[in-house]
């Protein structure tokens, strides 16, 4: 045993020890019976140790439904700022929206993504950047299993060394593919539900019995 | 407190009613309640009797498809921004309907509970709901049914519900005026105006002896050459042309056409001798062909954007399964189909065009491959396409070729929407990959001709069915001369081709059983297409292009053609372009039945009858296939 990890795993604060207690629960066999939590993160950059996160939307996905209300747009106050990427997602240093601490923030993440399935674009990103801050505030990395919605599209695609693939498909190709608006495009909530939509449409084509044939 | 999406649905309900007359900030209120649904392709938002939910639906996109349950008869199709499914939640009762999604489908399901108070609140969503349930509509203001509130029938209607054919008996008035031949001029022109016909039947001894026009009136009586005064018989039309009251909507255009003559008279045997029955007009031949392939033709050639033409391609479905009811050959239907979807992609190559910015930089042709191109699509399958441009200089061409690609993406994204899926191996001209000039194409296929592997055989079957829908038909010939020339040199192509053809698995089992899929999405199902009617398709592709012949490309067509090449084989090309038929239509009734591209069928579902007629086809495809293994030495090559 590590000599100091049972001290350090002490000074965790409750909302943690309440996120970790939804993991003893077993996640539904069935896909329909999942809930899943697509979410986005707007950030300053591409770096996991110079940039941070400006904004987390995430949605909640169950048995095809998405209910507006119940979905998580925050705002977060950063002192790192890149003008560059601003004009990208367009978030000002000081906008006007209501932005909160960076710890507030993950902790109404935490409460809010419970033990379910992360569903991203390139999800790995989002995830890792919410783990850097994670670890700027002391707390461990996240534990939900989570599914990248472009490695799903390229299982929709049939297999053909002759004709040529693309190697990377973006949130736009995606969108374009499936004709969903581009509207909200570079906002954290609505490239979530971009994503979300192509989730949908990609799960009628592989039409997964069980969660565990998506997980794979 | 809104947020991004709440704030989109917001922004796509104010353009429809009744939430156009709401006010924004109510409207926002009631976005952050509602549920966005996805429904997959066929599966039910509510059934018939189904207690009422507690929401309503607004179609965001795709459509939802109303009927009676247990009738295939589609009740109206709910399009982007039409409201279902409220009448029943303010009277509380249970569906009428079933709801259905016709194709895959997002709904915003709105809360009744916030949106009634508004209702109250409102007096022209008040309006809107009380006048929506009046006109028992989803949606009175919508252009579709302004006709039905004025009594004008609008195009939209015509090719939603009835399904007349020109083969069809035809529906005439049986209300008949009538006068006696003494009748005075006044008392008819009285009653023809007070009955508001165009034309009266002047009978003797109850057997049609004349009749009398609006045109008699003008031509005859306000000439001055009558008198007001004057008998019926001094100016009625005599003898009369009379027809049988079976008559074909086919028939009666020509019988009017022959006598150039707008009214028919149906008698009871067709004789002047017998009581006449009913008076056909042209107008009621007019309404008649609001579903006929002509009309339809007429409407896609006119159609300006790809929403317009997926409206008219609801029709065209409407039409496909009329003849099938009508169990019109296939040959014909297959005909007419193929002819209406070559047309709309005409029409979407040229709305595409017109949005370019920039005129085509070179000559250039587009191609339908696959079931397209072989005159075989008759559901809505897989676009599969290509693009072949002119040569143009060296620096040039991937200029040009960009530009054509960027063509190919608009073309196929509109086919997209007015309802062709996109093909999933991507073999479409928005792929580089199908994209080329001549002299690279030339060297495409002569490479799959010199290096027959199992990919390039697989990729020569799908495009050596190529026709020409649009553009110059002279790049496409000289393609093909290119290719039978290659062909010619290198006769192992055909070896590897037949071989390709005989890949596919057997349709049935030592017991004369069906093999049915073993796993995956359609486990326990019979795969058609792979089965049955791909090993028949497949034969016919090596067998015509071995014979150099490049301009049949459909199935039956080219065994017909076969047929008539080798009369030693006649028997078995003959039955072979029958099967090809009989599966063809055997897979659209399954398609239009479950509103899928009908490869995949529910052995369990099939009556006897169906079963044995299926299994006749296969010892046709047996056949086929040892005639080739044997004129091609598949086997030696296998050795």
């Amino acid at each position: 045993m590590w000599p100091f990890s049972q001290k350090k795993q002490l000074e965790l604060p409750d909302f943690w020890w309440e996120y970790e207690e939804h993991f003893k629960e077993k996640l539904p066999e069935g896909v329909h019976d999942n809930t899943f939590v697509v979410l986005d993160t707007e950030t300053t950059g591409f770096s996991l140790t110079r940039d941070r996160m400006l904004c987390i939307g995430a949605l909640k996905l169950l048995d095809n439904n998405i209910v507006v209300k119940d979905s998580f747009e925050v705002y977060i106050q950063q002192d790192h700022y890149d003008s560059e990427s601003a004009e990208i997602h367009g978030i000002l240093k000081k906008s006007k929206k209501e932005s909160i601490s960076e710890l507030d923030a993950l902790k109404q993440f935490l409460v809010y993504a419970k033990n379910h399935i992360l569903v991203g674009h390139h999800v790995m990103f989002d995830i890792n950047m919410i783990n850097a801050a994670l670890k700027r505030n002391g707390l461990p990395k996240l534990k939900n299993k989570t599914l990248d919605t472009e490695s799903l599209y390229i299982r929709t695609l049939l297999i053909s060394t002759v004709v040529q693939r693309k190697d990377r498909y973006t949130l736009d190709d995606l969108a374009n593919k499936f004709s969903i608006s581009r509207k909200d495009r570079h906002t954290a909530l609505g490239d979530a539900f971009i994503t979300a939509i192509a989730f949908l449409r990609i799960i009628e084509k592989l039409k997964p019995e069980k969660i565990k044939d998506l997980l794979r | 407190m809104k947020n991004t999406i709440s704030e989109r649905i917001a922004d796509f309900l104010k353009n429809y009613p009744p939430f156009n007359s709401m006010e924004a900030k109510q409207l926002e209120h009631l976005s952050l309640e509602v549920v966005i649904i996805h429904k997959e392709t066929n599966t039910i938002v509510f059934s018939e009797n189904e207690n009422p939910h507690q929401y309503f639906y607004v179609v965001n996109k795709g459509a939802i498809a109303l009927s009676k349950s247990g009738s295939s008869q589609i009740l109206d199709i709910c399009d982007e921004g039409d409201v279902f499914g409220l009448r029943p939640l303010l009277a509380h009762e249970s569906y009428k309907l079933e709801a259905k999604a016709y194709e895959e489908t997002i709904l915003y399901a709105i809360p009744i509970k916030d949106f009634k108070p508004l209702a109250l609140e409102n007096k022209r969503i008040g309006n809107f709901l009380i006048e929506s349930f009046a006109s028992n509509t989803g949606n009175p203001y919508s252009i579709k049914h302004r006709g039905k509130l004025y009594g004008v029938n609008t195009e939209a209607e015509q090719y939603s519900t009835n399904k007349i054919l020109d083969l069809q008996p035809i529906k005439y008035s049986t209300d008949l005026i009538t006068c006696k031949e003494g009748t005075k001029i006044k008392t008819i022109a009285n009653k023809m105006t007070q009955y508001n016909v165009s034309c009266i039947l002047v009978e003797k001894d109850n057997l049609p002896v004349g009749i009398i026009t609006d045109k008699d009136l003008r031509k005859k009586v306000a000439t001055g050459l009558f008198p007001i005064t004057a008998a019926a018989k001094t100016i009625m039309s005599s003898p009369i042309i009379t027809y049988p009251k079976e008559l074909t909507l086919a028939q009666a255009q020509m019988a009017m056409m022959k006598s150039n003559i707008s009214h028919l008279v149906l008698t009871k045997d067709g004789t002047t001798d017998t009581k006449a029955v009913g008076i056909l007009s042209k107008h009621d031949i007019m309404v008649a062909v609001g579903n006929n392939p002509a009309v339809l033709l007429r409407a896609i050639k006119r159609a300006t954007d790809a929403k317009r033409l997926r409206a008219i391609r609801h029709g065209i479905m409407n039409l496909l399964q009329g003849y099938l009811d009508q169990n019109i050959p296939l040959g014909l239907v297959s005909k007419i189909i193929s002819e209406l979807n070559d047309a709309s992609t005409k029409q979407v190559i040229q709305i595409a065009l017109a949005k370019m910015e920039e005129e085509p930089p070179a000559r250039f042709t587009w191609l339908s491959m696959g079931s397209q191109g072989r005159g075989e699509q008759l559901l809505n399958t897989d676009q599969d396409n290509a693009i072949i441009f002119e040569d143009v200089q060296e620096e040039k061409l991937e200029a040009t070729r960009s530009c054509f690609l960027k063509l190919g993406e608009r073309i196929s994204k509109m086919l997209n929407t007015i309802g062709f899926e996109y093909c999933p191996a991507d073999m479409m001209a928005s792929n580089r990959s199908w994209c080329h000039s001549l002299t690279e194409w030339k060297k495409v296929t002569a490479h799959w001709i010199h290096n027959p592997g199992p990919e390039e055989i697989l990729l020569s079957s799908i495009f050596f069915d190529y026709n020409v829908t649009y553009g110059d038909k002279s790049l496409a010939d000289e393609l093909s001369h290119s290719i039978f020339d290659h062909a010619r040199k290198y006769p192992q192509f055909f070896t590897h081709l037949a071989s390709g053809a005989l890949q596919n698995p057997s349709p049935s089992g030592f017991f004369r059983d069906f093999l049915v899929e073993q796993d995956g999405e359609h486990k326990d199902f019979f795969d058609l297409k792979l089965r049955v009617l791909m090993p028949i398709i497949d034969a016919a592709r090596v067998l015509i292009l071995s014979h150099s012949i490049k301009s049949i490309n459909n199935t039956a067509e080219r065994y017909e053609k076969l047929a008539e090449l080798e009369p030693n084989n006649k028997e078995l090309y003959l039955a072979c372009s029958y099967a090809s038929k009989a599966l063809l239509k055997f897979r659209t009734r399954q398609g239009l039945l479950h509103n899928d591209s009908g490869r995949y069928i529910a052995l369990d579902k099939l009556n006897k009858e169906e079963k044995i007629k299926l299994k006749r086809t296969f010892k046709t495809v047996k056949e086929i296939q040892s005639l080739i293994e044997v004129r091609f030495q598949v086997k030696n090559m296998l050795r």
